[in-house]
């Protein structure tokens, strides 16, 4: 009976965190936009989109190498290490670029942005815009969820195109693969409508969701010290959980069904 | 006199526990009231209650007449912008230099020239003697001078009403007599309304019209700081001399010693 | 309110991510010309397209023309008949040309080949919903080793 009980509550506790987060979604999506708010936007663009661009280059270019290698070892038992670029092309576009992205997001920029929006609320910060009569959903939430979401896809393109650059420098560079053919194999593989453009539309979806789940757990964190870094942590998981149960539903849907 | 928010028959409840039981009580216009009491019994959550962060569980909250409780969203954030609480933290945006931050309400409110906002800003520091910690960050100033940074903030808009929250709590005796002075000057100078909560009582009595003292739930005694004095409510003269045990007993609620130890 | 850095630095970032949005467009995905663009449609029949799929590329000596659209069977015949969409560019190739198909390297995957024809006045060009007449079959490997099997039995 107790567990029973137990379920219900935590099933009910559930879906009334859902409820709030959606509350702060549409509060933050419905604000009215305002002028002023786009220096605030561009702002954060610096703070969660640069900022990360050094860990995204770093680990775009490191995983094009990694690939390129593996996969030279493998194609080149059947002859077919012509097949390296699109090899690695696909996969980064399809799957590495946006996942991996959303993943270094999630740890770099999503934990940040947790931590701050719950420091804002510990610190009274919040509770003192809303007695100023501004909308902290506006002027705190909305902007960090509009540069989440536009800097995401940014990154994952810069991070696919790096990433492949770095393929290029291990197969052809060091591995002696021929240029013309990485190249040209690669370019008469990759469509840009099914592959790049589908990797675009997951980065944004992740975009979306890692940075909700941010800043909700921020505003719904519990204003302590342990309340802060437990919210901050559950940012990291449940956005890493959600990017990779999404990846597969997207990716189910997108090339599941020729 | 006017009463500018008038307290009827409140209860509030945080889960199953109660923070105010059936209380009542009114601002007057004009004039500065102290809500008293000891910590940990949601003085905070009063203020908060005005300001419509929260609402109450049974009873009504009235600006000017007004249903704070019952207000649409939009017509709430226009009254407080006659409204603005001095945070016990301060509450200063760390992002931004102190300047910016007293600009900041002018500039989400009004569309007023830089210009004019560096005019009004820097004559707001003047007022609380910040004008060359202008260009300070938050996290460079004192504990006492974030506050005094904060109550310029608060004043930014010329409000009609300023909820203090714990003004003096943690400030050295120095800060909390350039503090009761500042308090005292800008209700004279600005004709505002203010509320302070707080447990300092020897402060708190020497600006306050009026005093409620909170306990239990309630409002144990109410009058001006005379009255209060007077009091022969022992629960009040407890609270006025400090003394460690009384009505508001030293020990937290516990089963008796000799049960505990004894094992009876 | 926000500092020039803040601005340089957004601007470098938004300018990083176009740069790498046309590296991917120009150099990694496939040119817009083909299969995007204006492009008409040819019809084939073969007996056995082997492991022809749909969207493997059409190519003149190398060059990719465009795609193969869908593959059906005609109801009547029972035999594969291929749809190619050409790109508009090359719209010249008279009605004399063939196709086949072949495979890239030993294990390359299937294209088609299409050699174009003489054009001798009198002949027309291909255009939109032709069907192109002269077509060879893929090679399947159990066939070749059958013939082979079969010519050396004989012998």
């Amino acid at each position: 009976m107790e567990a029973l009980a137990k379920l219900g509550r935590s099933t009910l506790d559930k879906f009334s965190a859902l409820g709030r987060a959606t509350f702060v979604l549409l509060g933050a999506v419905m604000s009215v936009p305002q002028l002023k708010n786009i220096p605030l936007t561009i702002k954060q663009i610096y703070v969660v989109g640069v900022q990360s661009l050094s860990i995204i280059i770093v680990s775009g270019l490191f995983i094009g190498m990694v690939m390129a290698l593996q996969g030279y070892t493998i194609l080149v038992d059947y002859g077919a290490e012509g097949s390296l670029g699109p090899m690695v092309a696909l996969s980064l576009l399809r799957e590495l670029g946006p996942v991996v992205t959303a993943l270094l997001f999630a740890g770099r920029a999503g934990s940040a942005l947790t931590a701050e929006i719950g420091l804002m609320k510990a610190t009274e910060q919040l509770s003192s815009l809303e007695m100023m009569a501004v909308d902290p959903l506006r002027r705190i939430v909305a902007p960090r969820l509009w540069a989440g979401v536009i800097s995401m896809p940014m990154l994952a393109i810069i991070f696919s195109a790096v990433g492949i650059l770095g393929g290029h420098l291990v197969g052809v560079d060091w591995l002696g693969v021929d240029a013309g053919s990485y190249w040209s194999i690669m370019q008469s593989t990759v469509e840009w409508n099914e592959d790049v453009l589908n990797g675009f539309i997951k980065s944004i979806v992740f975009a979306f969701v890692v940075t909700w789940i941010a800043i909700f757990k921020g505003y719904d964190s519990i204003p302590t010290s342990e309340g802060i870094s437990a919210a901050t942590t559950q940012t990291v998981v449940y956005s890493s959980l959600a990017v990779l149960g999404l990846d597969f539903v997207l990716t189910a849907i997108m090339f599941g069904i020729e | 006199m006017n009463n500018l928010i008038e307290i009827d028959s409140l209860t509030f409840k945080r889960g199953e526990r109660t923070i105010y039981d059936n209380i009542s009580l009114q601002i007057k216009e004009g004039q500065t009231t102290a809500v008293m009491g000891p910590s940990g019994i949601g003085k905070t959550t009063l203020l908060k209650l005005i300001g419509g962060q929260l609402s109450p569980t049974s009873g009504d909250i009235k600006f000017r007449g007004e249903s704070i409780p019952n207000m649409k969203r939009s017509r709430l954030f226009n009254v407080r912008r006659q409204m603005s609480m001095l945070f016990q933290s301060g509450a200063l945006f760390t992002d931004m230099t102190v300047f910016d931050n007293i600009a900041f309400p002018i500039r989400e409110h009004t569309n007023l020239s830089e210009e004019f906002i560096r005019t009004v800003v820097l004559m707001k520091l003047q007022a609380v003697g910040l004008r060359g910690a202008a260009d300070l960050m938050p996290s460079e100033l004192s504990g006492g001078m974030a506050r005094r940074a904060a109550l310029a903030r608060s004043i930014a808009l010329d409000p009609e009403l300023i909820m203090y929250d714990e003004p003096f709590a943690g400030q050295d005796p120095i800060s909390m007599g350039v503090l009761v002075k500042l308090i005292k000057q800008l209700n004279n100078a600005l004709k505002l309304t203010s509320v302070v909560v707080t447990h300092d009582v020897k402060e708190v009595m020497s600006i306050a019209d009026y005093v409620y003292i909170l306990a239990e739930k309630k409002i144990i005694g109410s009058g001006t700081p005379e009255e209060i004095r007077q009091s022969d409510s022992a629960l009040v003269q407890q609270f006025l001399k400090g003394q460690a045990d009384g009505p508001v007993p030293f020990h937290y609620p516990a089963k008796e010693i000799t049960a505990e130890f004894l094992g009876a | 309110m926000i500092s020039r850095k803040t601005e340089i630095w957004v601007g470098l970032f938004v300018a990083l991510a176009i740069a790498a949005t046309l590296m991917l467009a120009l150099n990694v995905a496939s040119k817009g010309s083909v299969g995007q663009g204006e492009t008409y449609s040819l019809f084939a029949k073969f007996d056995n397209i082997g492991g022809l799929k749909v969207r493997s590329s059409v190519k003149v000596g190398g060059v990719t023309i465009g795609r193969v659209e869908s593959i059906e069977l005609d109801p009547e015949d029972f035999t594969p008949v291929v749809k190619l969409s050409i790109s508009q560019q090359y719209n010249l190739f008279p009605e004399t040309s063939s196709v086949s198909i072949l495979t890239s390297g030993l294990l390359g995957e299937q294209y088609i080949g299409f050699q174009p024809g003489f054009s001798i006045d009198g002949i027309e060009n291909l255009k939109e919903g032709d069907y192109i007449a002269d077509t060879k079959s893929a090679l399947v490997l159990e066939d070749l080793i059958g013939q082979f099997l079969f010519s050396r039995d004989s012998e």
